[in-house]
């Protein structure tokens, strides 16, 4: 366990410089990417641009400027190029309405997602599995710009059931508020991640559930719920919960970048979509950062709750 | 035969799949009695129909699309119209059943000593510790050493022979009155069979249990078997005692499975006997006896299909499907084979 937690962090680290260079190499090759011009604005002088390039430090030789850029990120001075703001406060201040709509959403399609799979599962043939293969694929085709802005518009604006957007954290609106405001993005959210669980965990169940350990299982005289749950959906979910450790980094990480836009939940996300479209590089170097640290951490973490499910895996 | 209390009483059973290429009768007219204490052997090569037969008397067939016929009863009660719960009630109490490979057939993330205990508890009221403690009994009888300490490993951590042993001990648990064993050494290498085999034998005479042995390998049953059934392409063609299956074989098909066991007393042949062709696809068996088109004593009346009868006065509950006179049968299957297991008790193939 030392030895891998020790492996992992290395590796950690190896993944968070590379795509840290990357991405600074790429803001650097990119047409229009030269950020003195655009802090300039558009009526200044050749001499203007030429001032800021020289105190930004954009003069300096690319390596320079990477290890100036990195080691703010680190102390926390990294500034925007855009507005001047601190790159830092703003993941801070982001970073908790990206965690609640994450966990809320990886709650809401694991669940949903394994209840629809394994029924389907159950079910497999019948017109009640057909039905759920039908609202799968509906649900993995919608794209979530689509049905955010939908249900924004019908739920939300026409109906008024829903506010139309915005996050409210709990110390302002009360808990009710907060939960009130979540509710949309959460399922839309969920509603890809719900039909693509439950598609896979359909198919892991079905495997399963012709395996000669089953047959064991029924041959024990167990009853089939207990069949279901301690033989089928145990060994079905292993490699179901892999996904989901991936997956809910990913979008712990920022990667619900449509969601909180179209709901305005102002969390990282958002702002990483904000600062590529401004070519912002100080913000999407540190998002970037901050998405692989989380990837990379749910990464070792899957591994080691494999382990955990499936002793025939061993740490090492 | 013994005359030891009935436990098992097949008539005329017969399952049938339904497929998209039409219906594949899987088991066609078997019958078969089991009393308490006896071994019964079915033996048949892959497709005969011997695994369908003994999944059935589980109810572990699948229901859908399958197609019973006859009558299979346990102790009285009805097998083939019992309800899912009466069947699950049965399962593992009554009647329980050893599989082929013992490296699939236990949950990989379960420890072994949980998986006993739950069959034990899905039957028995029993505690949690008298549970185990039982499981560590039944693990020590079937020859498993440090048993308190194995019930805690992984199936993983056996081997296929432990594992074999693991399952008969499940299988032993809630003391069933009916064993199947369904090729429970073929998915093992030669030695671990042999042990496997004498667990099996330990286990006959120390129960009062009807064992149904199923296999492909005539070696396995000679042993431990009381009477044998052989089975081809979903019949019954032969049934006898393990003396008349052994020494005076009565279908030709007996023969030929007599005739390859591989044999430790006799001079090393060159290749293996084996029968020529192939078993028919039972989507297309042919017309009267199925063996027709492999027989080299074939003639006309096999047309049709012969009775499962006794042919021989003298033993009457010897029976083959077979269109034969006695007499000549005797005389054919010694120039026919010339290796004719006449002496093949005691050979382990």
């Amino acid at each position: 366990m030392g030895r891998f937690i020790i492996r992992r962090l290395f590796a950690m680290i190896l993944v968070m410089f590379a795509v840290s260079v990357l991405t600074f190499l790429i803001f650097n090759v990119i047409p229009n990417g030269d950020p003195a011009a655009r802090m300039a604005g558009k009526n200044s002088t050749p001499g203007q641009i030429a001032a800021i390039r020289r105190d930004w430090g954009f003069d300096d030789p690319l390596w320079k400027q990477y290890l100036n850029t990195m080691e703010k990120v680190f102390s926390g001075d990294l500034v925007s190029y855009a507005n001047r703001e601190n790159v830092v406060d703003r993941i801070k201040d982001g970073a908790p309405r990206t965690f609640v709509l994450a966990i809320g959403a990886a709650i809401i399609w694991f669940v949903a997602g394994v209840a629809l799979g394994l029924f389907s599962a159950v079910k497999a043939g019948k017109a009640s599995d057909r039905g759920v293969t039908v609202l799968a694929l509906i649900g993995i085709s919608m794209p979530v710009f689509w049905l955010g802005a939908l249900m924004s518009y019908y739920l939300g604006y026409k109906l008024g059931l829903f506010p139309n957007g915005g996050y409210v954290p709990i110390a302002q609106g009360g808990f009710f508020e907060w939960i009130y405001h979540l509710i949309l993005p959460w399922i839309a959210l969920s509603i890809l991640f719900i039909g693509v669980y439950s598609r896979v965990v359909r198919s892991s169940v079905l495997d399963t559930i012709n395996d000669d350990y089953v047959r064991t299982a029924r041959a024990k005289g167990l009853g089939e719920k207990r069949v279901l749950r301690h033989h089928v959906l145990r060994n079905s979910l292993i490699p179901v919960i892999t996904l989901w450790g991936l997956d809910f980094g990913a979008v712990l990480g920022g990667g619900a970048i449509l969601t909180e836009t179209v709901f305005d939940i102002q969390g990282v996300g958002q702002y990483f979509q904000e600062s590529i479209s401004r070519l912002d590089v100080p913000p999407v170097l540190a998002i970037t950062l901050f998405g692989a640290f989380f990837i990379v951490l749910f990464n070792a973490i899957v591994d080691i709750v494999y382990a955990a499910l499936d002793p025939r895996i061993r740490l090492s | 035969m013994t005359n030891g209390k009935l436990l098992l009483d097949v008539e005329h059973l017969r399952v049938g799949f339904r497929t998209e290429d039409g219906l594949v009768q899987a088991v066609d007219d078997v019958s078969f009695q089991l009393r308490s204490g006896e071994v019964l052997a079915i033996v048949g090569e892959s497709g005969s129909g011997k695994s369908v037969s003994a999944l059935t008397l589980m109810g572990l067939t699948p229901r859908l699309n399958t197609t019973f016929e006859g009558t299979a009863t346990l102790e009285g009660q009805d097998l083939l119209n019992a309800t899912d719960d009466e069947l699950r009630r049965l399962r593992g109490e009554k009647i329980a059943m050893i599989f082929q490979d013992p490296m699939t057939s236990l949950n990989p993330v379960q420890r072994i000593g949980g998986q006993i205990v739950e069959q034990i508890q899905a039957h028995r009221d029993m505690g949690s510790q008298e549970a185990y403690d039982l499981t560590v009994e039944l693990l020590e009888r079937v020859g498993i050493p440090r048993a308190r300490e194995r019930i805690r490993s992984y199936p993983h951590e056996f081997s296929g022979g432990m594992r074999q042993r693991v399952m008969i001990a499940m299988a032993l648990s809630c003391d069933p009155s009916v064993l199947i064993a369904d090729e429970p050494t073929t998915a093992l290498d030669v030695t671990i069979q042999a042990q496997i085999l004498a667990v099996m034998q330990e286990l006959r005479e120390r129960t009062d249990a009807g064992i149904v042995l199923v296999t492909h390998d005539l070696g396995v049953v000679a042993d431990i078997a009381d009477r044998i059934l052989v089975m081809y392409a979903g019949r019954v063609v032969e049934q006898g005692t393990v003396d008349e299956i052994f020494y005076d074989p009565q279908h030709p098909y007996t023969w030929g499975l007599l005739g390859s066991i591989a044999r430790v007393d006799r001079p090393r042949p060159d290749r293996l006997p084996s029968i020529p062709g192939l078993p028919p696809s039972l989507h297309n068996r042919p017309k009267g006896c199925h063996f027709r088109p492999r027989c080299r004593h074939e003639f006309g009346q096999c047309a049709e299909v012969p009775a499962l009868e006794a042919r021989d006065p003298a033993a009457p509950l010897h029976t083959d499907r077979c269109w034969l006179p006695l007499d000549e049968k005797r005389s054919k299957r010694e120039i026919a084979d010339g290796q004719i297991g006449l002496e093949a008790k005691g050979v382990i193939a």
